[in-house]
């Protein structure tokens, strides 16, 4: 994984309240076998029509979407099946970051684990962003916060290990694996 | 000593590594469970770090997301026609073959949906640590484990260390007192629960179900409730352990046996929260008051009971996209609405007493013209079991399909499919949009409500065959 320090975007606006990540990449396409390319899958219901053609009014097919990397989306984002697909599609779709009040636990621990920012924020901060779509911010995840093009800066909750993993690029199977000796202990004694 | 809760006891017994403010802790899996959509590139990442299933002996796999339930697709006398499916099921025998994990496959007469499986193998056990790359494994807190959902790359850490890294969730104990009405199951408790806490209600939290309504379930009945905690955003969901519990178990392939049996229980039987515990949360609920429920909505916190109908919120631009999406009205009632679709199965709703309950209201009649309704028992056992008690051939009779086991049209991925703008009536436990296919509109429901919309091709209140349901119900 890449080290993260900091995402600086123009935001794009999901108004919607609980995305389920059957909306983010549809159960159909989880027949793959590798985690590449599932990036012009993600949000396929919304994006595409029956015959697949772009549906102008979604978002994400408006010009003001394109090079976005910080997805802005209602409370409870990522609820619903453990996919890691999901995360995995946004990424290569091009985003780096959602931005919600609320995010489901497994969305979130397999964001993580990918190096795409799950990103809770107050109810103020949020509806300022919901309102002002394709709004430049940044994130500096090395101080937890958000900066706002108001000048605003608020900070957002990171469990640290996962942030230390981020910054630094390292996998956190590598720090389990160092854990064998603790591991076999546990295994002897029970 | 330290009054504790259920979940704390299971927690505290997995802790390799106590987490510290600095690290999370390194929390020990018992039980892994695999199957071939959320494997694949777990056992690429073993491949490609020249690593090895740590324990194959706790780890078990089984196919049920992506595979068919036709017959001649199953057993091979036809080839899968999902092209992509079919490589799925390839690539987890040969990961299997190479990393040496037992696999109940296609042909297996113990293969079925992973959630059904575990526990009618007695790999299931009361304070275990139970994951699998699937959402629905908190269908194994039931037991009295810790059982919880985890993606692909946790997958690849639990095969090379049988160990999770896991900040420790909070708790929420859902109080059901009373006692449930006939004609009321466990999945329309599950969907009151999730209506009174919301989809997000959950998040962070391990939930304990607990009272007298809780104590007075089946396992069958268990499980449709632990299932279902994900839908309300919790970690896992947990019931604990009791002669109910110990019952299923006692002769399960995996439960332990003999002595080894005895020494168990007098174990299990301390797995329960002490009194004067504390969980972070407590909820109430009374389960006199309940009705059979329906969802009307997007997701499964949009539930009413039965006879009420669709809440008209017209200043709330998201509930307002949902209904549009489902075709329904705010204020408009449910009963009476015409469906296509009746599915009876998932790992939510699709052990044995669930057919059983389905059948009762199948059985001496005819699905309704113009519907189509499928029946796809849990697990092959069950659909041997359901075959040789004669419910298969109420379904038949009844002109109900009846399929192999799998998760089948619960999931919009193996070519059992909800068209487009249908109405489906479904046991399983998630109504999202294009859930049971691209435009299909779900309304959850118990087997009991399934089987009457089957049978009226409306949706259709369960107690208008109370009669055939009494016998069964909280039997």
């Amino acid at each position: 994984m890449q080290p993260i320090r900091s995402i600086e975007s123009r935001t794009v606006v999901m108004p919607f309240t609980n995305i389920d990540t059957d909306q983010i990449i549809p159960a159909r396409f989880l027949t793959t076998t590798t985690k590449e390319g599932l990036g012009k899958q993600a949000f396929a219901d919304w994006r595409y029509d029956a015959s697949g053609a772009p549906r102008p009014d979604f978002i994400l097919n408006k010009p003001e979407a394109s090079g976005c990397e910080i997805l802005v989306a209602g409370r409870n984002f990522g609820c619903g099946s453990s996919r890691e697909h999901a995360p995995w599609a946004l990424l290569d779709y091009g985003f780096k970051a959602v931005i919600s009040t609320e995010i489901a636990d497994i969305f979130r621990s397999n964001s993580l684990k990918n190096g795409f920012l799950p990103i809770v924020v107050d109810e103020t901060t949020h509806r300022w962003l919901m309102d002002h779509p394709g709004a430049q911010v940044r994130v500096d995840l090395e101080q937890s916060s958000l900066q706002l093009p108001t000048g605003v800066s608020v900070t957002f909750p990171i469990e640290g290990f996962a942030r230390y993993c981020l910054l630094n690029g390292t996998d956190e199977l590598g720090f389990l694996l160092q854990r064998a000796d603790a591991i076999a202990r546990y295994e002897q004694a029970h | 000593m330290n009054a504790k809760t259920l979940f704390e006891k299971v927690w505290e017994r997995h802790e390799v590594v106590p987490e510290t403010p600095d690290t999370p802790a390194v929390l020990y899996i018992d039980l892994h469970l695999i199957h071939e959509v959320t494997s694949p590139q777990a056992f690429s990442l073993l491949r490609s770090q020249g690593l090895k299933v740590r324990r194959t002996d706790r780890t078990l796999a089984t196919m049920d997301h992506s595979t068919p339930t036709d017959p001649a697709e199953v057993f091979g006398r036809v080839p899968i026609k999902v092209e992509s499916a079919a490589r799925q099921v390839k690539e987890l025998e040969k990961n299997c073959r190479e990393f040496g994990v037992e696999l109940l496959g296609l042909d297996s007469e113990q293969r079925g949906i992973v959630h059904v499986i575990g526990p009618e193998l007695g790999a299931t056990q009361p304070g275990k640590t139970i994951v699998c790359g699937d959402s629905h494994t908190s269908t194994h807190g039931a037991f009295g484990a810790l059982a919880f959902g985890i993606g692909t790359t946790e997958v690849g850490h639990v095969l090379a260390t049988q160990c999770l890294l896991q900040r420790r969730p909070k708790t929420l104990a859902i109080e059901v007192s009373g006692r449930l009405n006939p004609a009321v199951t466990a999945k329309d408790l599950i969907l009151a629960i999730i209506g009174k806490i919301g989809v997000g209600g959950g998040t962070g939290h391990v939930i304990e179900y607990r009272g007298s309504a809780i104590e007075a379930l089946s396992m069958d009945e268990r499980m449709t409730i632990c299932n279902m905690s994900i839908e309300a955003g919790a970690r896992a969901g947990m019931i604990a352990p009791d002669e109910t519990t110990f019952a299923y178990l006692k002769g399960r392939r995996f439960a332990p046996q003999g002595a080894a049996w005895d020494k168990a229980l007098a174990d299990w039987r301390t797995l329960k929260t002490d009194p004067g515990a504390r969980f972070d949360r407590v909820v109430h609920i009374d389960a006199n008051a309940l009705e059979p429920m329906i969802s009307y909505g997007t997701n499964p916190s949009m539930v009413v009971p039965i006879t009420g109908a669709v809440p008209n919120r017209p200043d709330d631009a998201v509930h307002a996209k949902s209904l549009a999406y489902m075709g329904l009205n705010g204020g408009e009632r449910l009963i009476g609405k015409p469906i296509q679709v009746v599915f009876v199965g998932s790992c939510t709703n699709a052990r044995l007493s669930d057919l059983e309950l389905a059948a009762k209201v199948f059985q001496g009649r005819k699905v309704a013209r113009g519907v189509r309704a499928l029946v796809v028992p849990g697990s092959q056992q069950i659909k041997k079991e359901a075959e040789a008690r004669g419910l298969a051939k109420i379904f038949t009779d009844a002109g109900a399909e009846w399929r192999e086991s799998g998760c089948s049209m619960c999931i919009g991925m193996n070519g059992d499919l909800v068209e487009k703008g249908q109405y489906s009536v479904s046991t399983s436990n998630r109504n999202f949009e294009g859930r049971q296919g691209t435009g299909a509109r779900t309304l959850l429901a118990s087997p009991a409500t399934a089987a009457a919309a089957a049978i009226t091709g409306k949706i259709t209140d369960p107690r208008d065959f109370m009669t055939a349901l009494e016998s069964v119900v909280h039997s």
